[in-house]
């Protein structure tokens, strides 16, 4: 600390070093999705242009106005939504009931089934794609929405579990004692005294297995074939030919599908730091 | 405490209510468990269940047993049919061994100079901390495609601009480092994450005292960082391989499904399965997956002796 005093000349250089290092670290970073986005504003025929060029060269949404014109992606934005949201609100509702029975309450074999919940959560998911396969299309749902709802449930309720559980046993006991003395049941007292208190988790949990449901591909692939959720729209994006990767629409469609989810990373921003390190360093 | 005369009934009444609160737990739990039987149970069941037929995908009701067949059979003419016969399947696992090493390690290598950087105080730290979530908050496909645009070779910064025209993507060979890239772009800030909130909960006052005996910040951190941070690295690099070992996405959409089959063991099963409507066969290969990574799970879990609470 004193080679400020002692070595000024060592002292700058150290700094001037360390400061380069966070350069070089926000550049790795950020310079794959600035230069997408960059992309995504420039007219096809700019593509060509050299890098120099191709930065200064001129703006235009024609990208933005031609993704937001496909039926494939408005429709894969709308059913993104809905199986996200649906798979998350079953999620947080039923993993917060067993949250709680394993946050709260003491009993046999408790052990063993936060040991299944965490197998299931590392689970390759195509050691279960046959038989999810011939599950849904039995149910007759496949290229169904609801189909991926509940196939989603074997990446998003283990997580909630396991999140949430964490969660739970952090909140002080006085809250609930008080309301098993006033002879409350375990529901009335989830919903009226512990879920107030655990909203902040609940968001938070949420938005993370939100993020996982979204971004998820390989049942998507497989279980759809023409109501397509915004993954598979963006990895199978084509152009005029087949030869011809339109790359301006599928930067633009990328943008799109991206930046909702990085302002809510960056809103939650401390929820989310402290719900990954109690889904992964604690789990 | 004193005695009172009614003191023997107060343990049965409590095991009373530690009965019924047994009983509730239960009901709380249940739907959780019907919904993972349903999801997971029922299907793995299923999946390992048709690896021991021959059966189409389309016309599942009609299978025969052949017992370990899709897994190795030799026709008398001498055709290997076993998936383990295939060497696609061995470039397959080679491949996605050789990916998993590599990205997991750069990662952890890189994830730690991000955290430590993060951790020290400078002006601009708010920032870069933000700047962290956001190749976290992408969505897989997105960056693959965003990497495969880069690596074009007649649009792309670094396949038309540092390679000169190279088809990166092209060749297998040299498509698993360019993968192996976007991989590690995409994670790093996981694992710096995860670094980080193990070194915010590291004791300060073990640091004052080694600042005191002289120890350097490069002696500090192999003598009591890495020790100290062992228990919450050891559980992120569990999560990763884990994660990497069943890569699909980013192979899919960079070298397409066929291509995917001889780089990533999903792949391959995938498209035996999907494509090739082998149900028996594409079954087999899952249930090998399956097995491969409890196996590795295992190995870690012993070998480390990692904790999970």
């Amino acid at each position: 600390m004193n080679l400020k005093t002692t070595n000024p000349a060592l002292y700058y250089l150290q700094r001037a070093a360390f400061y380069l290092l966070v350069l070089v670290i926000a550049f790795y970073l950020l310079a794959p999705f600035f230069w997408a986005v960059l992309t995504s504003l420039r007219s096809p025929g700019d593509l060509f242009l050299p890098p120099a060029q191709f930065i200064t060269a001129e703006t235009t949404f024609q990208n933005y106005t031609q993704v937001f014109a496909n039926p494939n992606f408005q429709r894969g934005l709308l059913y993104s939504l809905i199986v996200a949201v649906g798979s998350v609100l079953i999620s947080l509702l039923i993993g917060s009931f067993a949250a709680y029975a394993l946050g709260r309450f003491r009993f046999k074999g408790k052990q063993i089934i936060m040991y299944v919940i965490l197998a299931v959560s590392v689970f390759p998911q195509i050691a279960v794609l046959s038989g999810l396969y011939t599950l849904i299309s039995n149910l007759g749902l496949y290229n169904n929405p609801v189909g991926l709802i509940l196939t989603y449930l074997i990446f998003t309720i283990p997580f909630t579990v396991w999140v949430l559980t964490s969660f739970v046993r952090d909140i002080p006991g006085e809250l609930e004692e008080a309301a098993l003395v006033d002879g409350a049941s375990p529901l009335q007292t989830l919903f009226q005294v512990l879920f107030p208190v655990m909203m902040p988790a609940l968001v938070t949990t949420g938005l993370l297995a939100f993020i996982n449901a979204w971004n998820e591909y390989l049942f998507a692939l497989t279980f759809t074939s023409t109501n397509r959720t915004v993954p598979v729209v963006i990895a199978n994006y084509s152009g005029a030919t087949q030869f011809d990767q339109p790359w301006g629409p599928i930067m633009a469609a990328s943008i799109v599908v991206t930046v909702p989810l990085i302002i809510l990373v960056l809103v939650f921003q401390r929820n989310i730091v402290s719900g990954l390190t109690a889904g992964a360093v604690k789990g | 405490m004193t005695v009172n005369p009614t003191a023997p009934a107060r343990p049965v009444r409590t095991r009373g209510i530690e009965a019924a609160r047994a009983r509730q737990a239960i009901w709380l739990l249940l739907p959780t468990l019907i919904a993972i039987a349903l999801v997971a149970g029922y299907p793995l069941y299923r999946t390992i269940y048709f690896s021991l037929f021959d059966a189409s995908l389309t016309t599942p009701e009609q299978r025969t047993f052949i017992g370990l067949g899709n897994f190795w059979f030799t026709t008398d003419e001498g055709v290997a049919l076993g998936f383990l016969q295939d060497p696609k399947w061995w470039g397959a696992v080679k491949n996605t061994l050789l990916f998993t090493v590599v990205s997991v390690t750069l990662e952890t290598i890189f994830g730690m100079i991000i955290a430590l950087v993060v951790n020290s105080t400078f002006k601009g730290r708010g920032l870069l901390r933000t700047a962290m979530l956001v190749p976290w908050a992408i969505p897989t496909v997105v960056s693959a495609q965003m990497w495969s645009y880069m690596y074009n070779d007649s649009f792309g910064l670094i396949g038309r601009g540092l390679l000169g025209g190279q088809a990166l993507l092209a060749n297998t060979d040299s498509a698993i480092w360019a993968l192996i890239a976007v991989d590690v772009w995409k994670t790093t800030s996981f694992m710096a994450l995860l670094i980080l909130a193990g070194l915010q909960s590291l004791p300060s006052d073990m640091y004052e005292a080694a600042d005191m005996d002289g120890a350097s910040k490069w002696t500090q951190f192999w003598r009591l960082t890495l020790p100290l941070l062992r228990p919450a690295l050891l559980v992120a690099l569990v999560f990763r391989s884990l994660d990497a070992l069943r890569v699909f996405d980013i192979m899919s959409v960079m070298l397409g499904n066929v291509n995917a089959a001889a780089t990533s063991m999903t792949g391959y099963a995938r498209q035996a399965l999907i494509d090739n409507s082998l149900l028996g066969f594409g079954s087999a290969v899952s249930v090998a997956i399956f097995v491969i990574i409890m196996v590795i799970v295992v190995v870690y879990v012993t070998a480390f002796r990692v904790k999970f609470d």
